[in-house]
């Protein structure tokens, strides 16, 4: 194990978003939870729905004719709403509660 | 007050803390609400190989329910006058039966005391990040708690 050449794992520059999956879309899409660390900034909602859905195929599917709601750092947002980097985002279907 | 829990909760001593908080009588009237695991109809196999079909369950996002029933509680006690307000909702594994969710709020008159209960009803049902799953199946969110909710925000405010 000579590996001059190893990079740093993390830089703590690199953007960074903290994605959380509740109920069926986390069934569909076979994990609660990644840590998704794209090669540019995803600077609103809309455009991370837009990279997930190009990016895995089960993402793709799970958006197709469901309602996905969002919500950042633990407030509901919309498409618009800004991401910056570290920020907490979950996707969701509509709550069953109560 | 709001409270996630597993555990079950008892409305008697529920009720009895909103009662006793009513120091100065100026609370003439309490309504409290329950929410039981209502019987389902398992539509995967229910055969006895399959252990989860007769379960239910409930997921939520922590951290954002509490937020959530927290802004809920500060709203219904601004708009119905509410002296004394409990939320407790319950997560995890239940039986047909149990209780889910408990909402008690005390005020001067019966008529806000309705209200404030079933504006937190209505908006919970519609905002707060829970969600149940019968055997197998995650539950369908239905239109009538979306209308149930939205007479709440279309009434003259």
């Amino acid at each position: 194990m000579t590996n001059k050449t190893k990079q740093t794992q993390t830089s703590a520059s690199k953007f960074s978003l903290h994605l959380l999956y509740f109920a069926s879309l986390a069934d569909t899409l076979g994990r609660p939870s990644e840590t998704l660390t794209p090669n540019k900034n995803i600077t609103s909602v809309a455009e991370l729905r837009q990279y997930l859905q190009q990016h895995d195929s089960r993402w793709a599917s799970a958006a197709q004719g469901a309602t996905i709601l969002c919500a950042v750092n633990q407030t509901v947002a919309r498409d618009d709403t800004p991401l910056r980097n570290g920020d907490e985002v979950a996707f969701f279907p509509p709550v069953t509660g109560g | 007050m709001i409270r996630i829990q597993q555990e079950d909760f008892d409305t008697g001593a529920e009720y009895n803390a909103l009662r006793s908080a009513n120091t100065s009588a100026s609370a003439g009237a309490i309504v409290l609400f329950t929410g039981l695991v209502r019987e389902f109809i398992a539509t995967t196999n229910t055969a006895e190989g399959n252990p989860t079909a007769n379960t239910f369950s409930l997921q939520h996002y922590p951290g954002m329910t509490e937020t959530v029933l927290a802004e809920l509680e500060v709203a219904a006690r601004s708009r119905y006058k509410l002296q004394q307000v409990t939320i407790i909702h319950r997560v995890g594994s239940l039986q047909l039966g149990d209780q889910i969710v408990l909402v008690a709020v005390s005020a001067a008159h019966r008529a806000a005391a309705f209200d404030g209960a079933m504006y937190i009803m209505d908006i919970l049902k519609t905002q707060a990040p829970f969600w149940k799953k019968e055997g197998d199946n995650w539950v369908d969110a239905k239109e009538s708690d979306e209308q149930a909710a939205s007479r709440w925000t279309t009434e003259s405010e």
